[in-house]
């Protein structure tokens, strides 16, 4: 794909984005460097995304799209295959272990399971401390920064002599979101962090997370797969499918003006809890006629979509839609309007 | 489908219960963090098992003798009393003599030293070359693991008796020498477990988070990977240890132990087997002694095994059965007052009334809890984690975890109360569990057994259940997965659950809970794991089967917006009771319980055309557990128009919006019902 792709949103400008994702391509199942004749199908395909400070990108798009996938090359946990992720103006698509260790305290995630993602035999100030030792911090500094950052997440202070084990998921989540937010970092990747919660303990860390970014500037990379709690946080939001972008622009845009047919389909599956509403929209998603999802992998030279779409013609299994500006919001899709 | 409103059934309305005196003055609000107090359970419970207990006991008296044995043994091991040759026990041999008039307990018990320490060595060789090449194998994926694995499997592959006898011909019978040898040999099998273990626990996402951190990678293996395997290690190393003694007898009782005056377990079962027709009870004091140490050290593995088991079980239940252990003492409660729901006409197929659960130590998750499904009716159950929604719907089925029972109350199935006698709910469910009742959950992968194609799956209830032949299951088969939306039947016949995507997995798992051709689904939480896309495709299935087949379901979920997409009635619960119930329409529509009205609130998914808010309303705090329950208003800790007369205790009493006197199709349990109007704004923020 051109590198030439506008940028989405109005996050465009002259400033240094936080974060820059360009073109990027990831592929499982292969080790780099080893060549072997059948590559598999990229799990990541030529995503762009610009997150400028103080902001929020919500990444959104099925299981399977390649959200988190884009989440670990940002963080270093996947190798990229071709691409380039910038922090700060920085290039770390290849960084050493020694580069990425200089920006980790300013790069920092939340993941998805507040059950794995604590280690269940270290205490929640061992669990905080680890990355300010790391950053040359003393102990009893480390432990006092660590009850701090407790306070701020709405926990007592004196949880950091606990183990996990005691907390609810709600909890054990303010618990990782105080371990990413520890070192004062300037980016947080936000991997689904409220879709193990209930709701009333998700509107609470939504609240949370809309709280810390406002009061300390922080930008997050928000995965979620619920267009409702994205458009919450989000000021853009960028639609995968299948490891490509199909639409991203504005959030209010893109979730209340659905150009693109995948994104259509995700607004009309969320169901609201109005029973009288969530009927009409019942009828509505049976109306637009978008297929099951299909196990067979995509023809890489269309659209992704095509064997699900509605509006799928022949052009579309042929010709790899390019995104194009429509209203405010990005689309990649030969006839939508 | 007809209106709830006009087939009421006739039951007695609600009526108050008069406070009862003395009650609490004011329910104990939960502290702002339910810190949950989980026993944290060192290693060593595992050991407090008798099995384990015995077999720990054991290892360390066998090495405590023989530590302290120059203290008070009597004998010396090369002590000949020829005139006292193959005795059995006596006062002055405990354990009778050999055939040099040796003493038994002397040369066993001398013997036990190395014994135990040599097959430590090779205990301690086998660990400390498996476990680095099994941390290094997954942490730097196939290409490392690629060789490592193939010099297992060469190692694997070599005869390690041949070997040893080898190594025992060059270097001669030097034991420590030749059980590390034997520990190399070995090593390759407990890489190969290890090797699984480490690139499980590296798939944890903690080990993801500190590599975030910036840890270098040996200090990530060290602090994050390796504990997590302790407990395998653990039970690795006390099978091998077990494996050792006896390949170290084994080598002694041919001939390759320690030379004669030099006693070894080996050496000396060697020598009574010489003279077991002439003297048979020399064999029996070392025999006994080395089968006890070999098993104390699998019994000892068992114990680790056991307890790490119990310990992964909690962790992995930890978001909603987890529970079970959580809990303290109980209140007592006065039954509810019956409230009647509309239920479908005639009599409805299943009804549950004052439905108690309990765990066996006492505390009681779920309350009193009654509602009635009729036929081709959804019922939802809908509340945060914690509040007894899957417990009540797996008391549905007789499916309660261990340690957790249903204590009180009536199923009545089309009217036969299933446990009428005192009946125990397993017994009289077994029955209908699978024909009449079958249940789907939130994994649809717990359902499926991954050694099994669909096939195999799906044909073997349905011979079970109908009664036909092979070929003609295999035709109900394909015709159940077309009836559950999936287009390719004969392929997805042929697959193993491993190969199917979430939804096509819960599609699936919901074949085979019709296999049985049952009038009644509970699904617990069907489609919390799913996409929504899929979730909607899941949803408008379960809704074709209730309208196609009159399938009655009952639907646990947090979600109400799947409660809204799928019921026609609905039980919100909190903390083990129903705080709320009645038509899905009106209970969502216009909720009565201040917690309901929180719960709606919450929803990020806004009315099209509103604009959101700059925070979404949320309810403070966390459901309490089971042990602060009180008997008056549970919610009162976290609800904003919570007033003194909530301590009261309260039942549950027609909705504001029923007419005075008509049977109530909504009920409410709170006592402030009357004077709230709660579909309006909210007028502060609660938080
Ligand atoms: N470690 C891995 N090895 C091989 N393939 C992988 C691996 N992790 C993910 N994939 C594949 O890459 C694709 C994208 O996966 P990814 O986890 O990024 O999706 P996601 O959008 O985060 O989905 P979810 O909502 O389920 O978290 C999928 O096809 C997935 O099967
Ligand atoms: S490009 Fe074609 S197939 Fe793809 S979304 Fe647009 S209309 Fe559908
Ligand atoms: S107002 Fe109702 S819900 Fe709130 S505490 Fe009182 S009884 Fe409970
Ligand atoms: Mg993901």
């Amino acid at each position: 794909m051109s590198a030439t792709l506008p940028t989405p949103g109005p996050s465009a400008s002259a400033v240094v984005p936080a974060l820059e994702v360009r073109d990027l391509v990831v592929r499982y199942g292969r080790a780099p460097g080893r060549l072997r004749r059948r590559a598999s199908a990229p799990a990541v395909d030529g995503v762009d995304l610009v997150l400028a400070p103080g902001r929020t990108v919500g990444l959104v798009g099925e299981s399977g799209s390649g959200k988190s996938t884009i989440a670990k090359a940002v963080l270093g946990l996947q190798a990229v295959s071709d691409g380039t992720v910038t922090f700060r103006g920085q290039d770390l698509t290849s960084a050493s272990a020694r580069e990425r260790r200089a920006v980790a305290a300013d790069l920092r995630v939340v993941f998805q399971d507040p059950y794995s993602s604590l280690n269940p035999t270290r205490t929640i100030g061992d669990t905080l401390a680890e990355p300010l030792r790391l950053q040359g911090l003393g102990a009893a500094q480390a432990r006092e920064r660590a009850v701090e950052v407790l306070e701020q997440v709405g926990l007592p202070g004196e949880v950091v002599d606990r183990y996990p084990g005691q907390f609810s998921g709600g909890q054990r989540q303010r618990v990782a979101i105080a371990r990413a937010l520890v070192c004062r970092p300037e980016v947080v990747v936000l991997d689904e962090p409220v879709s193990a919660l209930d709701l009333s303990t998700q509107a609470q860390v939504l609240n949370l997370l809309a709280d810390l970014r406002d009061e300390h500037g922080y930008s997050f990379l928000f995965v979620a797969h619920d267009l409702g709690v994205v458009r919450f946080l989000s000021d853009d939001v960028v639609v995968l499918y299948r490891g490509r972008v199909m639409e991203s622009g504005p959030a209010e845009e893109v979730t209340q003006r659905p150009r693109h047919p995948y994104t259509q389909a995700l607004v009309a599956a969320s169901p609201v809890p109005r029973p009288g509403e969530q009927a009409e929209r019942r009828l509505a998603r049976e109306r637009l006629g978008v297929g099951s999802a299909s196990t067979a992998s995509a023809d890489p030279a269309g659209c992704p979509f095509a064997s699900r779409c509605p509006l799928a013609t022949d052009t579309c299994s042929t010709e790899r839609p390019a995104l194009r500006l429509l209203g405010e919001a990005q689309v990649s899709c030969h006839h939508a309007s | 489908m007809t209106s709830p409103t006009d087939q009421r059934p006739d039951l007695p309305a609600a009526t108050p219960v008069p406070p009862a005196p003395g009650a609490q003055a004011m329910p104990v609000p939960p502290p702002p963090e339910q810190v949950r107090r989980v026993p944290r359970g060192p290693r060593l419970a595992a050991l407090r098992r008798p099995g384990p207990a015995i077999g720990l006991t054991w290892l360390l008296l066998v090495l405590a003798a023989s530590l302290t044995s120059p203290l008070w043994l009597p004998y010396g091991t090369a002590e000949q009393d020829l005139a006292r040759r193959f005795e059995g026990p006596s006062a002055d041999h405990w354990l009778g003599t050999d055939d040099l008039g040796r003493d038994l307990l002397t040369r066993i018990v001398a013997a036990a030293g190395v014994a135990l320490t040599a097959s430590l060595v090779t205990v301690l060789v086998a660990l400390v070359i498996a476990v680095p090449l099994a941390l290094a194998a997954a942490e730097r994926g196939p290409r490392v693991e690629r060789w490592t694995s193939r010099v297992s499997e060469v190692l694997l592959a070599l005869p390690a008796t041949i070997i040893m006898l080898a190594v025992i011909g060059v270097i001669g019978v030097r034991t420590y020498w030749i059980m590390a040898v034997l520990g190399v040999l070995i090593s390759a099998a407990v890489y190969r477990v290890l090797l699984g273990v480490a690139q499980s626990v590296r798939q944890r996402l903690y080990v993801d988070a500190a590599r975030v951190d910036g840890l270098r990678s040996w200090m990530v293996n060290a602090r994050h990977v390796l504990p997590g395997m302790a407990s395998v290690v653990a039970v690795q190393a006390a099978q091998l240890f077990g494996v050792a003694i006896l390949i170290q007898s084994g080598l002694a009782f041919i001939g390759f132990g320690p030379a004669d005056p030099e006693p070894s377990w080996g050496g000396m079962i060697a020598v009574a087997s010489r003279y077991v027709y002439t003297a048979p009870w020399m064999m029996v004091p070392t025999g006994v002694v080395l089968a006890l140490t070999v098993i104390a050290a699998n019994a000892v593995a068992d114990g680790i095994a056991a307890h790490a088991a119990s310990v992964s079980g909690h962790a992995s239940s930890g978001r909603r059965s987890g529970r079970v252990t959580l809990l303290g003492a109980t209140h007592g409660r006065a039954d509810d007052v019956r409230l009647a729901v509309p239920a479908g006409a005639g009599t409805p197929l299943l009804e549950v009334e004052g439905l108690r659960v309990a765990t066996t130590e006492g505390p009681e998750l779920v309350t009193g809890v009654s509602f009635s499904v009729g036929a081709g009716r959804v019922v939802g159950l809908v509340g945060e984690s914690g509040c007894g929604k899957s417990m009540t719907a797996r008391s549905l089925l007789g499916l309660l975890p261990t340690g957790v029972r249903l204590t009180q109350g009536a199923l009545r199935w089309e009217g036969t109360d299933l446990l009428a006698g005192g009946a125990s709910a397993d017994k009289a469910l077994r029955r209908l569990r699978g024909r009449e009742i079958a249940m789907i959950s939130q994994e649809p992968m717990v359902a499926l057994d991954p050694m099994f194609s669909v096939r195999s799956q799906l044909v073997a209830p349905l011979r079970r259940f109908r009664g036909v032949s092979r070929r003609e299951a295999v035709g109900l088969a394909t015709d159940l997965l077309a009836q559950v939306g999936i287009v390719d039947a004969a392929r997805v016949l042929d697959s193993y659950p491993h190969q199917l995507s979430g939804g096509m997995a819960q599609r699936v798992a919901i074949a085979l809970a019709l296999t049985g051709e049952p009038r009644l689904l509970v699904a617990d939480e069907p489609t919390t794991a799913l996409d929504v896309t899929v979730q909607a495709e899941i949803l408008s299935l379960l809704r074709s089967l209730v309208t196609d087949t009159g399938l009655s379901v009952v639907i646990v979920s947090h979600d109400l917006g799947v409660i809204a997409d799928l019921c026609d009635d609905v039980n919100v619960m909190y903390a083990g009771e129903v705080v709320e119930s009645g038509s899905c329409e009106a209970v969502l529509a216009s909720p009565a319980h201040p917690y309901t009205a929180a719960l709606l609130e919450a929803n990020p998914h806004v009315p099209e055309g509103e604009a959101l808010p700059h925070r979404l309303p949320s309810i403070g705090g966390t459901v309490p557990a089971p042990a602060a329950w009180t008997s008056g208003c549970r919610f009162a800790g976290r609800c904003r128009f919570a007033t003194r007369a909530c301590a009261e205790p309260l039942v549950l009493t027609a909705a504001p919006g029923v007419p005075v006197g008509a049977v109530p199709d909504h009920a409410v349990r709170c006592v402030r019902a009357d004077d709230l109007s709660l579909t309006a704004a909210p007028e502060e923020d609660p938080r």
